[in-house]
């Protein structure tokens, strides 16, 4: 009998072991990384927000901008349902692109669809889309920090974790498709949000860097309403910060056509 | 049997000793202690900031919005034009903006008040967009049902997919804004128009209605010299084109319609315009004048993401109403006109598009046969190619391009070679060139080689 006990206690411990050392946690990486995606991307069915974006080059020149930004979700499944998106974004200032629009109708599957419209001209001009890791509006921000990276281009591992953080390092599938080698993400356990970011290169060096800096609850969504971008190399930063931040208004699916494009939604911009 | 479940024990604890050993060095940012500090919001010494913190009225919606510009723009020309002045662009613009919007209804007013040191005449001519105004719009937008738009008034208006190249796009154009350099939006001058737009799942509908005819902004002589085919040579100042303009208000009006749809991003549209030439397309013999003959466009485009990039195809055929059988020596041949166009960003801020532009002579044979004038008639087919070359650089606050027609079949090209930088938010200073090269002194951009010119501009933008 004591030998039974032994031999059990004995099992569980080595067992213990064995798991600790493989993961540690009972959540798999890959429900870390969907619902990480779901809180920094796709919070209710809609949203919108009044960005102020501040991009500070290496001399200190500081230019700002500031956009109102709509997002809808195509309705899925269930509440983690994370696939094609339209994005819409108005600008305000500066007065050089005082009214320009920039529409994206995000797909998972394909190529995204992208439209920029110039008032003066009244024209809807159609911008090529591969290119989704280059400067959102000239920011340190790419299209794929404002839209979302599609999680299946990266294989993703749970490196460690404490009593506020995964830290998981994400390695793109196609190393010649992007310029990061791996990036590595500090998710907060209680929220999945992103409080951290830092992007490696080729030889392991980092050179850009993304911090949250303020959280902020939002009809209970918990959502990073100031943050920062980094770029190391060029000794540039950008600061995002979302106001009259609001979840679920109920956007319909229309306004993310031609129509609206040329003559503003004014009821869901304001 | 202990010591079987000893070794068994120990074994299991040296195979993770030996996992751990094997472990590579973990890389840059993966070492033990440096988690990050949590943001503001989600430590608990401080709390959340209230939501009102994070309120902000964007100002354009709350009231009545002016924004616009300042410019000083110069230019000159690079080669010696006898009939022209050195300049041919010296000016000081103030660009305003007034427009207001609420959900159901809006305006605005855009105007330009100009100091002009080239023309000299600072009388108000809306029509060729000389004189110290120039009311660019002055539009009154309302919804009134869910499915519909109006807009009524001055107004810029654009449709059709081409880049820099216009089928279907029957709006009048600025050429000597555009030739000149002056900032590409000038190109669009603005029509006096009636706008309705309707709106449904089956398709979209485009319509306007002009009372009177808009006219492009065509080459007169005063800024820009041309060939003129009745002396024979190249004039300008000293022979202003003299025209005779379609003016009878509801006679002479204009009517253009768009169907329209995307299905899935790919956009179909379908057009038909019925109205006159834009630019001087016959002549008047008797009166020597230049005159605008009837014209009935019908077309189509399709555009969407092919590979990665952006393709494009239009149609159009320009029924000359004027000459259906295409004898007239006096009014200009129906045409076939075919564009097909594709961009693509092909590293991070560097984007090229290349389009292919065709006209056809509908009737060849009888333009041939009738054709009068010293210099050679036109060939059957007209062939254009263009490219554009763009670089953003210094955080897009530098912007390169490059934009050239090039057109084998009447053996002349147009380069427009631009640079822009953002010094600032509000400040922007820009330089570039129009450069016009021909074999022939006659042919479409050949008869402008005197004009190639060099400009440069400083903008200082202002919002209130």
């Amino acid at each position: 009998m004591k030998h039974f006990r032994t031999v059990g206690l004995l099992f569980s411990i080595s067992l213990f072991l064995f798991i600790t050392a493989d993961t540690g946690s009972a959540i798999t990486v890959d429900e870390i990384v969907k619902k990480a995606n779901q809180a920094a991307y796709y919070k209710g069915s809609d949203g919108r927000a009044y960005v102020s974006m501040t991009i500070t080059d290496s001399q200190k020149r500081r230019r700002t901008k500031k956009f109102t930004i709509l997002r809808w979700d195509k309705p899925g499944k269930d509440d983690l349902y994370c696939e094609d998106q339209k994005y819409y974004v108005y600008f305000h200032l500066p007065a050089d692109v005082n009214k320009m629009v920039f529409m994206v109708w995000k797909h998972v599957k394909s190529d995204d669809d992208r439209w920029l419209y110039l008032p003066a001209l009244d024209l809807v001009k159609r911008i090529s889309s591969n290119e989704k890791r280059t400067s959102f509006v000239g920011s340190d921000f790419f299209y794929e920090d404002v839209s979302g990276r599609n999680i299946n281009y990266d294989t993703h591992e749970l490196s460690r974790e404490d009593k506020n953080f995964y830290v998981l390092k994400n390695t793109p599938r196609d190393p010649d498709s992007v310029e990061f080698s791996y990036y590595i993400a500090w998710i907060h356990k209680k929220t999945f949000l992103t409080i951290k970011a830092e992007y490696y290169d080729k030889n392991g060096e980092k050179y850009r860097e993304y911090v949250a800096l303020r959280e902020s609850t939002i009809q209970g969504y918990p959502t990073i309403t100031k943050s920062v971008m980094k770029d190391i190399r060029r000794g540039s930063s950008t600061v995002l910060e979302y106001a009259n931040v609001q979840y679920n208004t109920g956007l319909p699916e229309k306004i993310f056509t031609e129509r609206y494009l040329r003559r503003a939604p004014v009821k869901y911009l304001r | 049997m202990k010591k079987f479940l000893l070794l068994f024990f120990l074994f299991l604890c040296c195979s993770n000793v030996a996992y751990a050993q094997d472990a590579p060095d973990l890389p840059p940012g993966l070492s033990e202690g440096d988690m990050p500090d949590l943001p503001e919001g989600l430590t608990e010494e401080t709390p959340a900031p209230a939501d009102d913190s994070l309120q902000i009225h964007p100002k354009s919606f709350i009231q009545v919005d002016l924004t616009g510009f300042l410019e000083i723009r110069s230019g000159m020309r690079i080669r010696h034009d006898a009939y022209e002045k050195s300049t041919p662009v010296g000016e000081g613009r103030l660009h305003a903006e007034l427009e207001k919007h609420w959900i159901n209804a809006g305006f605005k007013i855009s105007s330009d008040y100009v100091y002009d040191t080239v023309v000299g005449r600072n009388r108000i001519q809306l029509d060729e967009g000389e004189g110290w105004l120039d009311m660019r719009e002055a539009s009154l937008v309302f919804t009134p049902a869910d499915f519909m738009d109006v807009k009524t008034g001055r107004q810029i208006m654009t449709w059709g997919t081409g880049d820099l190249v216009f089928i279907n796009d029957l709006f009048p154009k600025d050429w000597v804004s555009f030739f000149i350099g002056r900032d590409v939006e000038y190109l669009k001058a603005p029509s006096d128009t009636v706008r309705i737009s309707l709106f449904s799942w089956i398709a979209n509908i485009d319509f306007y209605y002009s009372p009177s005819f808009n006219s492009d902004r065509y080459i007169t002589g005063r800024r820009i010299s041309y060939w003129n085919t009745m002396l024979h040579k190249r004039s300008g100042r000293d022979h202003i084109v003299r025209v005779m303009r379609p003016e009878q208000w509801f006679a002479d009006s204009e009517l253009g319609l768009r169907i329209f749809k995307n299905i899935r991003g790919y956009e179909l549209a379908t057009y038909g315009y019925r109205g006159f030439w834009k630019s001087p397309s016959g002549m008047d013999v008797r009166r020597g004048k230049a005159t605008f003959p009837d014209l009935n466009v019908y077309g189509a485009s399709i555009r969407g993401n092919v590979f990665s990039g952006i393709g494009n195809m239009e149609f159009g055929y320009y029924d000359s109403g004027n000459d259906r059988s295409g004898k007239d020596p006096s009014v200009r041949n129906s045409e076939v006109r075919l564009l097909a166009g594709y961009e693509i960003e092909i590293a991070r801020d560097f984007t090229i598009g290349f389009q292919y532009y065709m006209e056809k002579i509908r009737h060849y044979h009888g333009y041939k046969k009738s054709f009068q004038g010293d210099n050679p008639p036109r060939k059957h087919y007209r062939n254009v190619f263009t490219m554009r070359i763009t670089r953003l650089l210094m955080g897009q606050n530098i912007k390169l391009s490059l934009f050239a027609y090039i057109c084998p079949s009447d053996s002349d090209y147009y380069i427009r070679p631009n640079m822009s930088y953002k010094l600032t938010d509000l400040w922007t200073v820009e330089a570039g060139g129009n450069v016009f090269y021909g074999r022939h002194d006659y042919s479409f951009f050949g008869q402008f080689e005197k004009n190639s010119n060099l400009y440069f501009s400083i903008r200082r933008y202002f919002h209130f």
